[in-house]
């Protein structure tokens, strides 16, 4: 199985988490919704899978390269 | 007795009617659709108060002086003390000519009489208007106060830039300085549409103000427009204030028709390259260097956005970053704001010409994305690593408007990509670029 691992792209905040770990997602789902300079961007899953590591928490300040997620597929 | 049982309702006629509801809805769509309501609001409320008439928040006055050249006698008058007059209505008959009203307004005193000898220059009545002229007159409203020392002398504007300096991140642009092009071919879309301007009958002066609304810059296209073409400032300004709003409408078609799916999916590396503090502080020195030297007209905007910028990175100057970042924009703009707002009534704004001045500001918004998403195209011609051609988009300024819509396009075209500081790098050129370009104009005529 296929490893999909989500980085932080930017530095910012984490506003809301919507999934958990073990859930399944499908592409184009919003994971989270990360705040940075002022706006509130999602970050997406890339593929359909299931999650298999989540390492942010709502209110989390997170750097770029930080792990978000990691995603089987 | 002037004005002692005058209401607003003998003065009102349907366009201050029509004017009230364009205030309105900008109101609405300030509060209701949250459309940079920082912005719509006032500016909304600037017009509702404008065009409920005799209000004097935006009047000025002017001396209507013996223009004959010859000492001449007075045969009649043709207006009282309160009269409503158009431009070129007769206001007195002279033995040698007519003297006409400049501007619309109402007369506010008749300083001679019937067979009364007037000399050359003499001043025979006095006016008020709401007009913007480019006459000799003088702020008698509130905000015509405002609005004479705070735009007219060109010191809002700059002041506005030095707080948008301490608010930009020059860091991605410095990371990637590939996107200064970006940032200058979008600047196509003014030249462009300052040519179009040109081709529809706008004198040079007018047409440099229109054609800057192309440069997505609030304060810059009202410097430019303050210094060459003042009568048209309340409809340039709120034509670049509207599509700046509307950035997410005009640019998605735009870069669509222009890219294919594929390229939209072209993936960039969120990582760009640290930048170093010492380079952040560098930066707005070196560059204000360079760019006031080769446009020095540009020197109040340019230098204001760079010491604003230096406040910010220096490190040691916190407290006038934090000032500039929050009270101080915010108390500018309330000024800014509502005193474009108070330019636009009924008379000034429902002409043909301002219907015109806003097709060229879309047709500018227009072709700047359109310039700045080739340019991007054309850079992948001889780029190893590619960018996403909508980059290029972002170049337009509008911080951070376009810069997010380029986000929210790539993300939609592959979830993995997040271009939002690929974007600022071309965003924050963008404005750079639409100040150069005012400085530019004003070099040009004026």
């Amino acid at each position: 199985m296929a490893q999909e691992v989500i980085e932080v792209p930017i530095t910012g905040k984490i506003i809301s988490v919507n999934f958990k770990s073990g859930d399944a997602v499908k592409e184009g789902d919003i994971l989270c919704l990360l705040e940075s300079m002022k706006m509130e961007n999602p970050i997406l899953a890339p593929v359909d899978g299931t999650i298999t590591q989540l390492e942010i928490a709502t209110e989390q300040v997170v750097k770029p390269g930080e792990i978000i997620a990691i995603i089987d597929y | 007795m002037f004005g002692l049982f005058e209401t607003g309702f003998q003065a009102f006629w349907w366009g201050n009617a029509l004017m009230l509801l364009i205030g309105g809805a900008l109101i609405y769509l300030g509060i209701t659709k949250k459309m940079e309501p920082l912005l719509l609001v006032p500016i909304g409320f600037g017009i509702l108060l404008i065009n409920l008439p005799l209000g004097g928040l935006m009047d000025y006055e002017l001396q209507i002086t013996n223009t004959t050249g010859v000492s001449t006698k007075v045969i009649s008058l043709e207006v009282d003390e309160g009269d409503r007059i158009g431009d070129n209505d007769v206001i007195l008959t002279l033995d040698s000519g007519e003297i006409l009203a400049p501007v619309y307004g109402r007369v506010k005193e008749v300083r001679v009489s019937s067979g009364e000898e007037v000399k050359p220059g003499e001043v025979v009545a006095v006016m008020i208007t709401t007009a913007q002229t480019p006459l000799p007159t003088k702020p008698v409203g509130l905000l015509s106060r405002i609005f004479a020392f705070g735009i007219m002398w060109q010191v809002i504007p700059p002041l506005i830039f030095l707080c948008l300096g301490a608010l930009t991140d020059f860091g991605p642009m410095i990371a990637n300085p590939r996107t200064l092009l970006l940032g200058a071919a979008a600047q196509f879309g003014v030249y462009f549409a300052f040519f179009m301007a040109l081709l529809c009958g706008f004198n040079m002066a007018e047409a440099c103000s229109i054609g800057i609304i192309g440069g997505a810059e609030g304060p810059t296209t009202i410097y430019v427009t303050s210094l060459l073409a003042p009568q048209i400032i309340g409809s340039t300004a709120v034509a670049c204030y509207t599509y700046m709003a509307l950035v997410p409408i005009i640019q998605p078609p735009i870069i669509n028709l222009l890219t294919t799916k594929k390229e939209r999916a072209i993936y960039m590396k969120p990582q760009l390259r640290e930048v170093s503090s010492t380079e952040k502080i560098v930066f707005p020195i070196v560059a204000s260097v360079i760019v006031i030297l080769f446009v020095p007209m540009s020197a109040p905007l340019i230098g204001m956005m760079m010491v604003g910028n230096l406040f910010t990175t220096c490190g040691v100057t916190d407290r006038l970053s934090k000032t500039a970042q929050t009270a101080f924009i915010d108390i500018l703009t309330i000024f800014l704001t509502l005193c474009i707002g108070a330019t636009l009534t009924a008379a000034n704004f429902l002409q043909p010409r301002t219907l015109l001045v806003f097709l060229l500001g879309v047709v500018a918004f227009g072709t700047a994305t359109a310039a700045g998403v080739l340019m991007a195209k054309l850079m992948n011609l001889f780029l190893k690593e590619k960018i996403n051609p909508m980059i290029g988009a972002a170049g337009v300024s509008a911080v951070p408007m376009s810069a997010r819509v380029v986000q929210v396009m790539g993300q939609k075209a592959n979830p993995r990509n997040f271009l939002l500081m690929h974007a600022m790098g071309p965003n924050v050129a963008g404005a750079i670029g639409a100040a150069i370009a005012g400085g530019i104009f004003l070099g040009m005529v004026g």
